[in-house]
């Protein structure tokens, strides 16, 4: 009996292997002191952090990324939380057809999404590509505001809500001072989790390169594409530095069961 | 009164989406069916399932999405047994450590990729090393250069999922099994696999319309090796050919929109709660 859970214990340790061992492969190469990527690098430096700071295009599209998701983001906040709210606190006909219609941009394929944004939003609308970078993300962040709002009010006691009212606080006013705060900690996972979606989007940003104008991992693909140096895996490392920190805050928050609910 | 409150609240979303996502989508799908002249027509797509390069194309894209399935299915299943039936803490760990590379970035999971299967990769040095191979292999840039990004891309994923699923299956039912005389063996294949099917089906829809659809991975990895997103992405921005790409996207839905409904028929039936 003992056996064969040891063995169950070393395929899984062997599957954790496939899946982290890259990314500490990748990790290791950051500290190269030579000029080409290898593993086992052969002498140790921080050059190419450095290096990531010394060219151009990797600021400015970081700057542009960090600009993207969080304009992005509040726009998605400013539409999806009134909506969060409407579809938790009320029951209406249609309702599950509105839920479905929000959660709808995760069903179409991302390379298809972007290609349609590129046509008609970019083509037919006339957005400058700017622009248009701004509403295709804030599309495909409200799913996730709206779902993980969703779930924070589903924990709520809406009977709070009708007390403050019925003690003559205006619909508003309640919103603001009874149902928010006690949504804060949800409001906020939904944030970082949008961000991050955003923030690593590539099928949509692809479309939406411009004159001086790009994101940081459409950059980091254009980059890979004509150099093979360990400025990438330097990049890797401060992302994942990143996505850890992240992803801790959003365990903090709200544990982890929105991982593993589908 | 009360309804003028909920229309208020869901119209900015409501229109938000169907300006900038609907419209878009439905236009796209529309012109495909209508040719040059202006007249109703589904030429484009006759001509397109005659062109054997566009079938070879959606046949590998197909049949990488179907071995990255299985592949995530084969590992992801024992891993994640394995991690439901661990303590509190330890379950707590071994998920954060999977839900870990589901965050990060796919442009630095496929490049990790490029380092180890590449021609001077860790994998190549390794072999020759051990004098197991003479010459360098080629994974990189082949299908099973996609099928290995996709497989680690994805395989977090159909972890979660089940793990969230095993979760749920009530302990009691598994002692009550072994009560009754059931070996080890026959509670996983008797129990546990059943109670398990939903969540396998969704997993496996997950896996495969994400492989299906994905770009980044197939973009670094594949090389000169074409799926259908980076067709789509190819006939769109290097071609300019707009019509082609409007077939192909409208393609990638239709196969999408099947195959998630297929697999929902799917799970509704096997599911043993009824």
């Amino acid at each position: 009996m003992q056996e064969k859970n040891r063995g169950l214990a070393l395929f899984t340790f062997l599957v954790f292997l496939f899946l982290l061992g890259p990314l500490l492969i990748i990790s290791v190469t950051s500290f190269e002191g030579g000029n080409i990527l290898k593993f086992p690098p052969e002498e140790f430096s921080f050059r190419w952090y450095e290096n990531i700071f010394n060219v151009d295009m990797f600021l400015v599209a970081f700057k542009t990324s960090i600009l993207v998701s969080l304009g992005g983001n509040l726009l998605a906040l400013l539409l999806g939380v009134p909506a969060a709210y409407a579809l938790s606190r009320f029951d209406f006909k249609g309702k599950s057809v509105i839920n479905a219609f929000f959660v709808s941009p995760i069903l179409i394929p991302g390379i298809v999404l972007g290609f349609a944004f590129l046509r008609y939003i970019v083509g037919t609308y006339q957005l400058p590509i700017y622009a248009a970078l701004f509403v295709g993300h804030t599309v495909i962040m409200l799913p996730f505001i709206i779902r993980v709002i969703s779930s924070s009010l589903s924990n709520f006691d809406f009977s709070i809500e009708e007390a403050a009212e019925s003690l003559g606080a205006s619909k508003l006013g309640t919103f603001f001072t009874v149902v928010l705060p006690n949504i804060k900690s949800g409001i906020l996972a939904a944030v970082m989790i949008a961000f991050l979606e955003s923030f690593n989007n590539v099928d949509i940003s692809v479309y939406m390169t411009g004159p001086g104008v790009s994101t940081f991992p459409i950059q980091m693909l254009t980059y890979v594409e004509n150099y093979f140096d360990p400025t990438i895996s330097a990049i890797s490392v401060l992302l994942m530095f990143i996505t850890a920190f992240f992803m801790f805050i959003v365990e903090r928050l709200m544990g982890l069961s929105y991982f593993t609910k589908r | 009164m009360k309804k003028r409150y909920l229309y208020l609240l869901l119209l900015p979303g409501v229109l938000f989406l169907t300006i900038f996502m609907i419209i878009p989508i439905l236009m796209t799908i529309g012109t495909t069916f209508f040719h040059e002249g202006g007249g109703f027509s589904i030429q484009g797509y006759l001509d397109f399932f005659q062109d054997r390069y566009f079938i070879e194309i959606l046949l590998t894209t197909l049949r990488v999405s179907l071995f990255t399935t299985i592949i995530c299915i084969l590992l992801g299943f024992p891993a994640a047994y394995y991690i439901s039936k661990l303590k509190q803490r330890k379950k707590a760990i071994m998920l954060l450590l999977t839900i870990f590379p589901l965050l990060t970035s796919p442009v630095v999971r496929s490049f990790s990729w490029m380092v180890i299967i590449g021609k001077n990769g860790v994998v190549n040095k390794l072999l020759m090393g051990m004098g197991l191979i003479e010459k360098p292999l080629d994974i990189l840039y082949t299908p099973t250069a996609i099928i290995i990004g996709l497989v680690h891309l994805f395989l977090p994923l159909i972890i979660v999922t089940l793990v969230g699923v095993m979760e749920n299956i009530e302990t009691d039912l598994l002692k009550a099994a072994e009560s009754l005389g059931a070996s080890r063996l026959a509670v996983f294949s008797k129990v546990i696999i059943p109670l398990s099917v939903p969540g396998l089906v969704i997993g496996s829809i997950l896996v495969f319309v994400g492989s299906f659809t994905a770009y980044t991975t197939p973009a670094l990895l594949g090389g000169k090796q074409r799926v259908i997103s980076t067709f789509l992405y190819q006939n769109a921005i290097t071609l300019n050919e707009w019509q082609v790409a409007s077939i192909v996207a409208t393609i990638m839905i239709a196969v999408t929109v099947l195959i998630i409904s297929i697999m929902n028929g799917l799970a509704k039936k096997l599911n043993p709660k009824g």
